[in-house]
């Protein structure tokens, strides 16, 4: 009996150790957050009181109508939605599409495209950026959401990606379909699309993510404001001798809510959809 | 193509087949057109331009002359190259372990059979959706050293701290920290997945032979995940690597800080879209390429070395 309590005792102290260091981990993950929301309530007297108080005298909302006069919110979340969704069907569709013919179709030369495809994989990206902002420049695309959108369609890691879920399904299932006498573009759309679901939603989640928070490419294509993304605009927020941090704070909760709700929401497919591209990419 | 060579009586199937490959072959092109187009003029394209501009003195306006190897002799004697590569170096060897460690051990506690595993995930995932122009924000202020949280606590424990992201000194390892934060999430979530392929009667077998925890740890858990540990290292570092988020957004300009910070990707963008000096930028492009390519090249030597795949 003593034995049996030592061996129960000793479980609990270890799961109690686990929760222990979690615990400590969360508040160190979420703290930021948390000060960043404390911070964006605050006035700017209270934001720079030491030791500083914690929650705020009056939850300042004016912050947040403050911070759209400066900057033009409103323009940011339309840019960056649209920048984000084109692009995503768009790299669904395509990548999609030449998924399926790299698993599922012989044609001549598809050994050296891919391997040309793939090798794009290794190049860093800093190799493209010149010559990409020199296309848009001379297409007079420069200050338009088609040049954050065009270059990020074409995704070879999508590719490779979608190639991988394609090549899972069993070839029985398109044999039958074939015998039935359906031409690859029915298969396509009405057969293989719909079992390579999981690699769909990986494939937007990454497209996703990578769009919304993206800083670099929308900061060199797009320099009138109007036409910036969230998070080149609130770039421009720290990069001004702006030291008005709840102000400034009351711009990064904007910019990174819809993300947060979003993720929040289909948190399941986020987090299965990144370990897939972890271990098939 | 070949039927026509086969013999009278099968010609008339072989037609069929041959009609369907040739059907096969045309969608086939059809489906992949558009990516091989895009992928073929902005990246195959795009870097053999981008080498092509290394050579010329490329400014402003697009005007350009041949220079030859000018832009890489300058590249080799320009001390900013040095200290931004040191820089660099010095960010990817304390950030890339320092992560690898942290989400292995979050992801081997997030693996054992407690409650509220979910909401932990959650929580340890949110700084991987939040945008880094936001969490270069709030850690800016964190680290304020007059008034930021991070020196108010330190002031708790008696501890005078300095100004951070302002003080050479401390600016690099404070960025390493935000970067550490940042992508324990991503990397968490891919060595949980990989956790969840370890079969547990090996640690059932281990238990009963008497093996700790810490030992099952060490015996089991890491050599069985090695395939993914070093998957998400190739990954780190080369992320790692070309660093310029945080480093743009946390450090000021002209602040006396940014020498001992700025990293090699920054002094890309610097000459590319500050200074104009198009072709140099270039030149820094291909030295990227070029490092990444040795470290990619040296990893998957390595990997035969200590990577156990089953």
């Amino acid at each position: 009996m003593i034995l049996n309590n030592k061996k129960q005792n000793k479980f609990f102290n270890q799961k109690l150790l686990v929760h222990i260091v979690l615990l400590i981990g969360v508040v160190v993950t979420i703290t930021p957050f948390v000060w960043m929301v404390l911070t964006s309530l605050k006035t700017v007297g209270e934001s720079t009181l030491v030791p500083p108080k914690i929650l705020p005298e009056v939850p300042q909302w004016k912050n947040y109508s403050e911070v759209q006069k400066t900057l033009p919110f409103l323009k940011f979340y339309y840019n960056t939605i649209v920048y984000t969704v084109v692009r995503t069907l768009g790299q669904i569709i395509l990548c999609s599409m030449a998924g399926y013919a790299f698993a599922r179709i012989e044609f001549p030369g598809k050994k050296y495209i891919f391997i040309g495809l793939l090798s794009v994989l290794m190049i860093p990206g800093q190799s493209f950026l010149l010559p990409q902002f020199m296309i848009m420049a001379k297409l007079k695309l420069l200050n338009t959401i088609r040049a954050l959108i065009i270059p990020g369609l074409f995704s070879s890691f999508g590719t490779f990606l979608m190639r991988q879920f394609f090549m899972q399904i069993p070839k029985e299932i398109e044999e039958a379909a074939i015998l039935d006498g359906c031409n690859h573009f029915h298969i396509f759309k009405n057969i293989m699309l719909p079992l390579v679901r999981p690699g769909i939603i990986a494939l937007a989640i990454t497209c996703i993510l990578d769009s919304w928070n993206q800083l670099m490419w929308p900061l060199i294509v797009n320099t009138n404001i109007n036409k910036m993304t969230l998070s080149a605009g609130i770039a421009s927020l720290s990069g001004q001798h702006f030291t008005n941090y709840p102000v400034m704070m009351a711009g990064a909760v904007l910019a990174i809510w819809p993300m947060i709700v979003v993720f929040i929401i289909f948190q399941k497919q986020f987090i299965q959809g990144l370990a897939f591209t972890g271990s098939k990419g | 193509m070949d039927s026509q060579a086969v013999n009278i009586k099968n010609s008339k199937s072989k037609k069929k087949i041959s009609n369907r490959r040739k059907n096969d072959i045309k969608w086939a092109y059809i489906l992949i057109l558009p990516t091989v187009l895009g992928i073929t003029i902005f990246y195959v394209g795009a870097f053999f331009q981008n080498l092509f501009y290394s050579f010329t003195d490329m400014g402003a306006f697009g005007k350009w002359s041949w220079i030859g190897i000018d832009n890489y002799k300058r590249l080799i004697f320009d001390p900013e190259v040095r200290q931004t590569l040191i820089n660099t170096l010095k960010y990817t060897i304390f950030s890339v372990p320092c992560t690898i460690i942290v989400a292995i051990v979050v992801a081997a506690l997030l693996n054992s059979k407690i409650k509220g595993i979910g909401i932990y995930r959650t929580l340890f995932f949110l700084p991987a959706v939040t945008m880094p122009a936001a969490i270069a924000m709030v850690w800016k202020w964190l680290y304020n050293g007059q008034f930021g949280l991070v020196n108010s606590l330190l002031a708790k424990i008696g501890i005078n701290g300095p100004a951070w992201i302002a003080d050479p000194r401390f600016a690099l390892p404070a960025i390493v920290v935000v970067s550490v934060w940042m992508s324990i999430g991503f990397n968490m979530v891919i060595l949980l997945a990989g956790l969840q392929g370890i079969p547990q009667s090996y640690y059932e077998a281990a238990s009963i032979d008497g093996a700790t925890p810490i030992q099952q740890f060490f015996k089991i858990t890491i050599p069985l995940l090695s395939p993914t540990i070093f998957f998400i290292s190739i990954m780190a570092l080369i992320k790692a690597f070309q660093t310029f988020d945080l480093i743009y957004l946390m450090i000021g300009k002209s602040s006396v800080a940014m020498d001992k910070t700025r990293t090699i990707v920054y002094l890309f963008y610097k000459y590319a879209f500050e200074w104009y000096e198009k072709g140099y930028a270039a030149a820094i492009a291909v030295l990227i390429f070029i490092i990444i390519m040795i470290v990619t090249i040296i990893q998957l030597r390595l990997q035969k070395k200590w990577v156990h795949y089953e």
